[in-house]
């Protein structure tokens, strides 16, 4: 058969077929939920997703992909096959090249939605629950930008079903001015002479509060779309949903400091904090030098206003370890994804950080941009004629207990499956396997060849070379909200890619706070990332003198040995991320933009976090310890037994025993790090109430702030002060276990903005006497 | 264009009010004043000409209810955004009747009326900032948490953020829109705060037009068909200084509205009106 593409045949004449085969069960071609159910059991059926037979409708709605059963039987998915093998294939089958966008969602053994992780093993990820759904992971702030309808397609699946499900709250208005874009998308104009139009109306859901009201609006609306092609519709749909102030915000559940149930919501401008419906603060990404979580407990670190000298930390409670963690990787992939120019390699050497390594693995949206512009292929056909479908909900919202019943039968009957899917036209069940594209259906030649050839241009269009930085576009200034910053950001990023490290001048001092201690002066930055940094630069890379106990330099140097050890571990426990972190070290410097300076070295979280480290391994499941083991704790396949779980108090600074396989390769470090460099919390979520800060931790650290102020900066909010005027310099010294002095040269730019660089910067750790539990860096 | 946030201060009709007798003596005000009836009453009447005959309004005239004093502020009754309008519980437990009358003729005028009837909600319209792409909802002696709730949920394509109210009556006792994206604010220093909380709170970026005078900040601009952007705002008697401020807004029609009286009872030009563009019914 040949492709049928509903967009660009004619039109009307399809649709009265359509319209004429399907009137007497218009509601088999159209759908609940905007649920595209697909699983891969038959593959050779699937290219009738992308050939309809004249006719029959079928519907690519928003997607579950559904795999009954364990990956042993699917002969084709390796065991070991990583999350992005999966993914690819998807996207594959979807013929989707603007794939970053998206991702799979498994769920948990606790029932919570977590993305599968592309560099991954999926088997470990998904415990035994092979069932994903594809979905939008990162919203694009402007879906005009997006090169491909196919995508913009995909997208606007997942809004419907964001909108029907009332995940993406809107009014009774909007509601009906979507509604009437999704029906001119899939049914083109309206008939005047179609059959009373309500009759299958309601059987479509566009709102969780449907009524009939609605439908008659929507119908309405409907009339005034005539003669919009599939792709405007969709494009209209998105342009209004973008708008809604819940587009592509990714809530959680967590409370404040006080106990309070809020959201906080990730998205591509930052954090946003919500109780109930109301926000009740945000915090854009610029404004954010550090994101954590430790235990269920997650950090925020925000850059000092024009009026703070210090960082503040905001902490929240989520409900336990596991959503402090997904929470805490949502904020860096979605950091990464809208404000990097590349991914941040995982293994940030320079820091002393334990914990988790994660980062973000995919493209960023610049680089997902830039590949897009070089795709050239025709427009791809795909069917977007509805179906009734069964929509098998991760979030089992909408499902009514008829279409469950319905879609059991699918999942474990064979034969009905097949009545199933002749009835429905398009559902697919795959018993399993078959994953890979074998030439199991030589009447569909064509189709294959035609996926061939896609699978070719995908290929190409995966291996293009890794973008470089792209230029600032109109892209990002529309992407950037922070005020006064529109424009800016994209030269932050640039400054920021040229490397913090050669704007440090160091002073070395020597330390007062030693005692009986090594004193060990790393010849190149800390950890080196060798490969990344000239030499040149190399040269004027900040130099950290450490005067430290034994103890520590002996657990420094086995951090370093870790992480020349290609390491997969991660700590289920607590982990951080710097947002505004370098992405490559070697970048040409542009001195003249520098914008921010940050200050992680001296801030640096050393956690007093035993660390278990380990060679990959191949992976040898050991299924009694799988069980008990979280999801991704993958050191508890080595038979390290971790006893970290939440319930189990403990001590900062506390030495742990950890149960250690005697295998030399495994490296376990329990001692304690020596200074505790940071640990605060503070009661805040609440912007607009701000009034106090509570730090829990009385710090012994002595801390002394210079203030020099050179010049009174003249900013009068038009932003008329020179460029380059120099405010304030401070130096802060703080004295004792940890000696840190930083000069903070703040300066005023074009348009009002003040600058902060730190100019000299000693670290100087040592002093023997630490009360760990005690040590905390002074905040006001 | 029917989509959200189309054509940001275009109106077609004005909801208004009479000035009961009752304004003078019993009319609820911050600062212990007197206030001269019939100047009241040519203040409003020359307001409400003008919406009509000089900006081509449609004007609904409700008449003035001697037992609700305050009843000239109908601002405060009632939030209309699009085709949707939210009657308010007025924080004032003496203004809560002001919303029987504003409620009936909102709903005359085919608007979607949502009421707010949790007894533990108060809301008045003088605390709404709409700017065109979210709400600023002021926390203040008349408006709390949960009202702020119910009007999010009113409106929930809009993020709503609360912002404390430290001084003044209302949040727009010192701050209005002037334009699409301008947000004019008065320069005191509970006015600055606010301001700052709203930039904080906002994905959007705003301009903003700070001028001497809190008061004269509450301004009402309007987008109107062959006269473009309109800005009635304070005279130059009252606030001189604020007055050239406005001055510098290019290819506005700036209109002064004198409003000396009625401001004695914390009325700003905002309160007399609740403004509402028929043409989003489509």
């Amino acid at each position: 058969p040949d492709l049928v593409d509903s967009r660009t045949s004619g039109k009307s004449a399809q649709k009265s077929e359509k319209v004429a085969q399907c009137t007497p069960g218009f509601t088999l071609c159209t759908e609940q939920h905007h649920k595209w159910c697909l699983s891969l059991t038959k593959y050779r059926k699937i290219p009738q997703m992308f050939s309809a037979a004249p006719g029959q409708t079928r519907k690519m709605h928003s997607f579950i992909l559904l795999l009954p059963l364990v990956p042993r039987s699917l002969p084709c998915l390796s065991k070991r096959a990583k999350g992005q093998f999966l993914f690819f294939k998807v996207c594959e089958h979807l013929n989707l090249l603007e794939k970053d966008y998206f991702g799979l969602i498994y769920k948990d053994n606790h029932e919570q939605k977590c993305w599968l992780d592309p560099t991954k093993e999926i088997k470990r990820q998904i415990r035994n629950n092979w069932q994903f759904t594809f979905n939008v992971k990162f919203y694009p702030p402007d879906p005009s930008l997006l090169t491909e309808d196919i995508t913009r397609y995909l997208l606007c699946l997942q809004l419907r079903e964001d909108v029907a499900s009332g995940r993406l709250p809107c009014s009774f208005v909007t509601h009906a001015l979507l509604g009437s874009y999704t029906l001119q998308a899939e049914f083109g104009d309206y008939e005047p002479d179609q059959p009373r139009p309500l009759d299958f109306i309601n059987q479509l859901t566009f709102a969780p509060n449907q009524n009939k009201e609605m439908e008659e609006k929507i119908l309405e609306l409907h009339k005034s779309h005539r003669g919009m092609t599939p792709a405007q519709a969709d494009l209209q749909f998105l342009e209004n949903a973008k708008k809604l102030s819940m587009y592509g915000v990714d809530l959680h559940h967590a409370k404040d400091s006080e106990g309070v149930d809020i959201m906080l919501g990730v998205c591509a401008n930052g954090l946003l904090v919500y109780k109930d419906r109301l926000r009740i603060n945000r915090f854009a990404w610029p404004k954010i030098l550090k994101i954590s979580y430790k235990r269920n407990n997650f950090y925020i670190k925000i850059r000092p206003g024009e009026t703070e000298q210090f960082e503040s930390t905001v902490g929240f409670k989520l409900q336990n370890h596991r959503s402090a963690k997904r929470l805490w990787k949502v904020c860096v992939e979605n950091h990464s994804f809208f404000r990097l120019n590349a991914p941040e390699p995982p293994n940030k050497a320079r820091f002393l950080t334990l914990g988790s390594k994660f980062r973000y693995s995919g493209r960023t949206q610049a680089q997902t941009r830039l590949a897009s512009s070089l795709i050239d292929r025709p427009a791809p056909s795909f069917d977007r004629t509805s179906s009734k479908r069964i929509s098998r909900s991760l979030d089992g919202g909408n499902t009514s207990g008829k279409v469950n019943a319905e879609k059991n039968q699918y999942l474990f009957n064979g034969e009905k499956r097949r009545i199933g899917l002749r009835v429905h036209g398009d559902t697919i069940y795959v018993r399993h396997s078959n994953l890979m594209l074998e030439d199991h259906d030589k009447t569909q030649e064509e189709v294959l060849k035609h996926q061939a050839s896609i699978s070719q241009l995908k290929r190409s269009f995966m291996e293009a070379p890794p973008p470089s930085p792209p230029q600032p576009n109109q892209w990002e200034k529309r992407l950037t909200s922070s005020p006064a910053t529109a424009t800016r950001v994209q030269q932050q990023h640039v400054v920021r890619l040229s490397g913090w490290v050669q704007e440090t001048v160091v002073i070395q001092e020597v330390s007062k706070a030693t005692k009986a201690g090594l004193v060990t002066v790393p010849p190149s930055p800390p950890p080196p990332p060798a490969a990344a940094a000239p030499p040149a630069e190399q040269e004027t890379q900040q130099q950290e003198v450490k005067v430290q106990e034994e103890v520590v330099t002996v657990e420094e140097t086995q951090q370093r040995k870790q992480e020349s050890v290609s390491s997969e571990s991660e700590s289920e426990e607590e982990a951080e991320y710097h947002p505004d972190v370098p992405v490559s070290l070697c970048q040409t410097q542009i001195p003249e933009e520098k914008e921010e300076e940050e200050e992680e070295e001296e801030e640096e979280d050393v956690e007093p976090e035993k660390e278990v480290e380990e060679q990959v391994s191949p992976p040898v499941a050991l299924p009694a310890l799988a069980e008990v083991s979280h999801p991704e704790d993958e050191t508890s396949q080595e038979g390290v037994c971790r006893k970290e779980d939440e319930k189990e108090p403990r001590v900062n600074g506390e030495a742990l025993l950890v149960e250690v396989d005697p295998r030399p390769q495994v490296i376990c470090c329990s001692e304690p790090p020596v200074v505790k460099t940071e640990m605060v919390t503070i009661s805040d979520t609440f912007a607009a109430q701000k009034t106090e800060i509570a730090t829990k931790e009385v710090p012994i650290v002595h801390t002394e702030t210079k203030t020099i102020t050179y010049e009174a900066a003249q900013l009068d909010g038009n932003g008329d002060g020179e460029p380059g005027v120099l405010m304030t310099a401070q130096t802060i010294t703080s004295e004792s276990l940890c000696t840190t002095t930083t000069t903070h040269i703040t300066k005023t730019l074009k348009g009002g903005l003040s600058e902060t660089r730190i100019e000299k910067r000693i670290v100087i750790t040592g002093d023997c006497d630490i009360d760990h539990d005690q040590v905390s860096f002074r905040f006001t | 264009m029917a989509g959200l946030m189309a054509g940001f201060g275009h109106y077609t009709h004005a909801l208004v009010r009479g000035v009961p007798a009752s304004l003078t003596r019993a009319a609820l005000r911050m600062q212990p004043t007197e206030v001269d009836l019939d100047m009241a009453r040519r203040e409003h009447e020359a307001y409400v000409e003008l919406l009509r005959a000089r900006l081509g309004l449609e004007v609904v005239e409700l008449p003035a209810d001697e037992s609700l004093p305050d009843c000239v502020f109908v601002e405060d009754a009632a939030v209309v955004c699009g085709e949707t309008a939210l009657i308010t519980r007025p924080g004032a437990e003496s203004r809560r009747r002001e919303t029987d009358a504003v409620k009936r003729a909102l709903k005359d005028l085919n608007l979607n009326i949502v009421e707010m009837t949790d007894e533990n909600a108060t809301l008045d319209g003088g605390d709404v900032l709409f700017t065109g792409q979210e709400f600023f909802v002021g926390l203040s002696k008349r408006t709390n948490q949960r009202g702020a709730e119910i009007l999010a949920d009113a409106f929930k394509d809009y993020a709503v953020s609360t912002v404390p109210v430290m001084a003044g009556l209302h949040l727009k006792s010192f701050c209005s829109m002037g334009g699409p994206g301008l947000i004019i604010i008065g320069s005191s220093e509970p006015a600055q705060k606010a301001l700052k909380i709203m930039q904080q709170m906002s994905d959007y970026r705003y301009d903003k037009l700070t001028v001497p005078d809190d008061l004269a900040a509450n301004c009402i601009y309007m987008n109107l068909p062959n006269k473009g952007h309109v800005l009635l705002h304070c005279t130059e008697k009252e606030f001189p200084e604020s007055v050239k401020m406005f001055e510098k807004l290019k290819d506005y029609m700036l209109i002064p509205v004198c409003n000396s009286e009625k401001v004695k009872v914390d009325g700003a030009l905002t309160c007399c009106s609740v403004l509402i563009n028929q043409k989003a019914n489509i």
